[in-house]
């Protein structure tokens, strides 16, 4: 992580003095060293506090919004999987691309600080990233974990290695690992459920849901001037609030809110604070969509029209999801 | 705070009978905005009409709520009523109590329960309600009737001759349909092609009608009075202002691999042809999948032999955008494919051949030049079985539940010209049942069986198998109750109909229903018969129903005196209830742009000021002239920035509060 760190570092420096970037948007160092936080530098001579390592997992895509509105332009490390968000918000015209220079970052699959402690791994100090493996200091003496197994959700089925839109690469060329596993299985096995089991799967998850707003605030597809959720006029607030419904309602509306426009970054899911599995929703809709419409991935691109926003003569008749067991 | 007036009716028995409608008027006296309620045998009526606009009057009512039968029955009607009397008419509502309720329950208690819920949902969604002011839009003077077989041309040229242009797009090389194949025509055994190619020259000739043949509606946009069609006219190959139609190109080429369509298949034709020779237009296309130069790049026979330099091999499909304020629809039909149908042995023996076949090989211009000869050997045949409600009337799932209404005339009609012709042939019918109203249709089929002595047997086929150079027919005589077995030497399918397949696409584009045999669905199944529900498209001919000559150029001219209507209004008033953009609350993220089917939504860059601070945002704006409060923006828009006017997304919300209450 440390030689692709330098590459990063090195072209960052080079675009924000020779003009052809104002300001860079990346991570800096937190309060631990497994919490980078986004953040905006002003300059070349600004990037003291700049890190790239496997904790970098969040998602810049959405503070675009924000930062293109303004004058001049940003320098915005994304990495593959945020690229696609990107495009997405481009497609929506919620992101002035021409004031976005987009410098696509290698990534071999972020971490996911919880799955390490998970593996009984106590008194953790700092972690050093070699390839595939990981040394972890602790209070106690090293300890060598495979990567693979502590990767974040959306790494362990990583969509793409390549970059939906780059300006210019930050790569070291070194060979990027497989993704171990397939984004679908859960969804597969929720869907393999009888309704009353998946009601009781998903009351039981939802019902933690403290509506602390993290995972719509985070979500690059939740960028509504003003979401329904604070529009008093909607009524829909209200009504999500009346009882203990409210938490299902509040993501499911969400979930048919994102339908067709998320890209799975996996946001939603890393940022809970309740660990709730909220991408499973997101998936099953992508699962459905490339079942009735054929395979789509939003955010591939900034022109094609979304399945759920677009009428073909091939489309399924809504007679196909009684077939498929929609009304068992 | 409205003022509403809940007026209950009974229509007859027909509410009455299942709803208590005295119990639903007093249920509601006490939900919000209610000042009055009452029930009435028959609130459409003058009697029930006047209680409302006195009621209005009386109580000043803000709003009304009708409790009867659907809104596309008689909503327009109570408006009106509401108009009368003063009241915005945008401020009635209907509770549809009769096809929601009434009709489709038996238990009294459980559907009185159900009608005064409606009734509060009417009432919950009325005091929401707004006044709202129609507008007018132009009315584009130009039909376009699609399908070109006798009923396209004759809703034609019942519109041209009352002094609107008309074009008609018809997907095959030549105007003439179905009817051009057929030999006779019942009950009076005229020969089609001397009764239609007149009405095909008639078209061609008409100052007001235009033809579009090979050609293909590519997209519809607009609504009535203004729809954009963008048309596909197919690449001929030929070009038609050069060509004089001599057909020499015709007998020099090569290619004679491909199937005569007109003749059913059952003889090749070229690969540059003109389908027949009263084809109109007389300009023949190369079909390029058959075409040797289109295959390899050699020959070019047909250029060579054109001494009017007509051949065009570089000719592309060209996309014509026109505008019209009606459109016909006329796609017709075409016989079952019979792959479900093995019992009948069509794919074994070319003796075999379906009713349009025998059509083809009965006509003097067919392939055996109108020679009752078998297909596999062209012998002179002795025995003819026929087989009616071939796939039709079938609850098995291999064919069509409904009756194709054509067959039982046409087959008495080949039977009887076959014994007029050959009083040799032996001609057997096996049928289910024989159906023959219409005017003289059952004394045609009564000389069939008493004058040409044709053996009707009530029955059906159960098997058909070539055997030595026969066909053995086995079947079962249901009157005397025994099985039959006949070798035959040829067999003749009643084949059953289906909507032409281009028929579903259509419907889509026109966003006009069709039923589960995708046949075109009525306005009205009596009362509106050639009206699509959607305003401005209309029904001609076999595309709506099963239906036979006379019953089409019936229909193709009522939709013609409905269209001609229509066409004789200068402006249409139109619906008000469109949808607005609330544009603090617009993203600017197109979603509701693509789903407008009538790209009534368009953006513009506003300057805002927000929090002390300048902002450009993109935000939507709906041009109302063209809305048609279809309302798939308001559903598309991720923020609830797109509102339906009249069907507000809140309205609707307290609608369904009412229900769930």
């Amino acid at each position: 992580m440390q030689r692709i760190f330098g590459i990063i570092s090195e072209k960052a420096k080079q675009l924000l003095s020779d003009g052809t970037c104002d300001r860079m948007i990346g991570w800096k160092r937190g309060e631990f060293f497994y919490d980078p936080t986004p953040a905006v530098f002003s300059g070349a001579g600004d990037l003291e506090d700049f890190v790239y390592d496997g904790f970098c997992g969040s998602n810049l895509s959405k503070y675009l919004i924000q930062q293109s509105a303004k004058e001049g332009k940003i320098l915005a490390l994304l990495k593959p999987c945020d690229t696609y968000s990107l495009n997405q918000l481009v497609k929506e015209h919620r992101v002035r691309r021409e004031n976005v220079y987009v410098l696509g970052v290698e990534c071999r699959g972020m971490l996911d600080i919880d799955k390490i402690r998970a593996l009984g791994v106590k008194g953790i100090q700092s972690i050093e990233e070699n390839g595939d493996q990981l040394t972890v200091h602790t209070l106690y003496g090293d300890k060598t974990i495979e990567r693979s197994e502590v990767l974040l959700e959306k790494c362990r089925c990583c969509k793409s290695k390549e970059f939906a839109t780059q300006d210019d690469l930050a790569v070291t060329g070194e060979p990027m690992p497989e993704a171990p596993a397939d984004r679908f299985d859960m969804v597969k096995k929720l869907e393999a459920m009888t309704p009353d089991e998946r009601f009781a799967f998903w009351r039981s998850e939802l019902s933690k849901c403290i509506r602390c707003n993290a995972c719509r605030n985070v979500c690059p597809a939740c960028s509504c001037v003003k979401c329904v959720f604070d529009n008093d006029a909607s009524g829909v607030a209200s009504k999500a609030n009346t009882d203990t419904f409210e938490e299902n309602m509040f993501h499911i509306i969400r979930a048919f809110h994102v339908a067709g426009r998320c890209t799975d970054c996996g946001e939603c899911s890393r940022v809970c604070p309740q660990h709730i599995p909220l991408h499973l929703l997101n998936r099953k809709f992508i699962k459905d969509i490339n079942e009735f419409y054929g395979e789509y991935q939003a955010g591939a691109d900034t022109e094609s029209r979304g399945p759920l926003t677009d009428y073909t003569t091939d489309d399924v008749e809504p007679s196909v999801v009684m077939q498929r067991g929609g009304g068992k | 705070m409205q003022k509403i007036g809940v007026f209950v009716c009974w229509c007859g028995s027909n509410i009455a009978a299942t709803v208590d409608v005295a119990a639903v008027a007093e249920a509601v006296k006490s939900e919000p905005g209610v000042v009055y309620a009452t029930d009435y045998q028959y609130m459409c009526s003058e009697g029930g009409q006047s209680r409302i606009r006195n009621a209005i009057k009386e109580y000043g009512l803000t709003g009304v709520v009708v409790c009867s039968c659907s809104p596309r029955m008689h909503e327009a009607t109570f408006r009106k009523t509401a108009q009368a009397a003063g009241l915005n008419p945008y401020m009635v509502e209907i509770a549809n109590i009769r096809e929601h309720c009434s009709w489709i329950h038996k238990d009294k208690a459980e559907a009185t329960e159900k009608a005064i819920i409606l009734a509060r949902t009417a009432i919950a969604k009325l005091n929401l309600n707004q006044p709202l002011i129609a507008g007018e839009s132009r009315v584009v003077k130009r039909a376009l009737v699609i399908g070109g077989g006798i009923a396209g041309i004759q809703s034609a040229l019942d519109i041209a001759d009352a002094g609107y242009e008309v074009d008609i797009v018809e997907k095959s090389p030549t105007i003439g349909g179905k009817m051009a194949q057929l030999d006779k025509t019942f009950p009076t055994l005229d020969c089609a092609a001397c009764i239609l190619t007149p009405k095909m020259v008639d078209a061609a000739a008409h100052e007001k009608i235009h033809l579009y043949t090979y050609s293909e509606v590519e997209s519809v946009s607009g609504f009535v009075g203004n729809f954009t069609v963008n048309i596909r006219k197919k690449a001929r190959s030929v070009n038609a202002d050069l060509c004089t139609g001599c057909g020499d190109c015709t007998k020099k080429c090569p290619s004679r691999k491909a199937k005569d369509e007109f003749n059913m298949g059952l003889n090749n034709r070229g690969a540059i042809y003109i389908p027949f020779a009263q084809a109109i237009p007389n300009v023949p296309v190369i079909d390029r999948e058959q075409c040797i130069k289109f295959r390899t790049g050699k020959c070019g026979l047909c250029e060579k032999t054109c001494s009017a330099k007509a051949i065009d091999f570089t000719q592309k499909d060209e996309i014509v955008e026109e505008r019209y304020g009606a459109i016909v629809v006329a796609t017709g039909f075409k016989p079952i494919s019979l792959e479900n149908f093995n019992e009948f042995a069509y794919a074994q023996s070319p003796d075999v051949v379906t009713s349009l076949e025998f059509e083809r090989i009965m006509n003097a211009a067919g392939p055996t030049k109108g020679q009752l000869l078998r297909p596999s050997d062209n012998t002179h045949p002795h025995e003819i079985v026929f087989v009616q409600c071939v796939g039709s009337r079938d609850t098995s799932g291999c064919g069509k539940p409904y009756c194709s209404k054509i067959c039982c005339m046409y087959t008495a009609k080949h039977a009887m010209l076959v014994r007029e012709k050959y009083p040799d042939v032996n001609v057997h019918v096996f049928y289910i049942d024989v159906r023959t109203p219409g005017k003289n249709f059952d004394e045609f089929y009564r000389r069939a069986v008493e004058e040409y002595n044709v053996d009707y047997i009530k029955g059906m086929v159960g098997k058909v198998s070539p055997q030595g150079g026969k066909l053995r027919v086995q079947g079962s005589d249901l009157l005397a109750d025994r099985q039959i077995v006949i070798d035959a030497d040829m067999v003749v399918l009643a084949t059953a109909i289906e909507p032409d397949p281009t028929a579903k696409g259509l419907a889509t584009m026109l966003t006009a229903s069709i039923d589960t045999n995708n046949f075109f669905t009525e306005a009205h199944p009596k009362l509106r018969p050639v009206e699509s529900p959607t305003a401005g498209v209309f029904l001609s001919g076999v595309c709506q129903g099963p239906k036979d000559i006379p019953e089409t150029v019936a229909q193709a001219s009522a939709a013609a005196s409905k269209v001609i209507g229509l066409l004789s209004k200068d402006k249409l008033l139109s619906n008000p209830c469109v949808a607005g953009s609330d544009e603090m609350l617009c993203n600017g993220c197109s979603a509701c742009e693509k789903v407008c089917p009538y790209g009534a939504i368009s953006y513009v860059e506003k300057e805002y000021r927000i929090a002390g601070k300048t902002q450009v945002r993109r935000v939507a704006q709906v041009n109302s002239a063209i809305c048609q409060g279809c309302g798939a923006c308001t559903v598309a828009c991720p923020s609830g920035a797109m509102d339906l006017k009249g069907f507000s997304t809140k309205q609707i919300m307290a609608e369904v509060d009412a229900i769930c209450r």
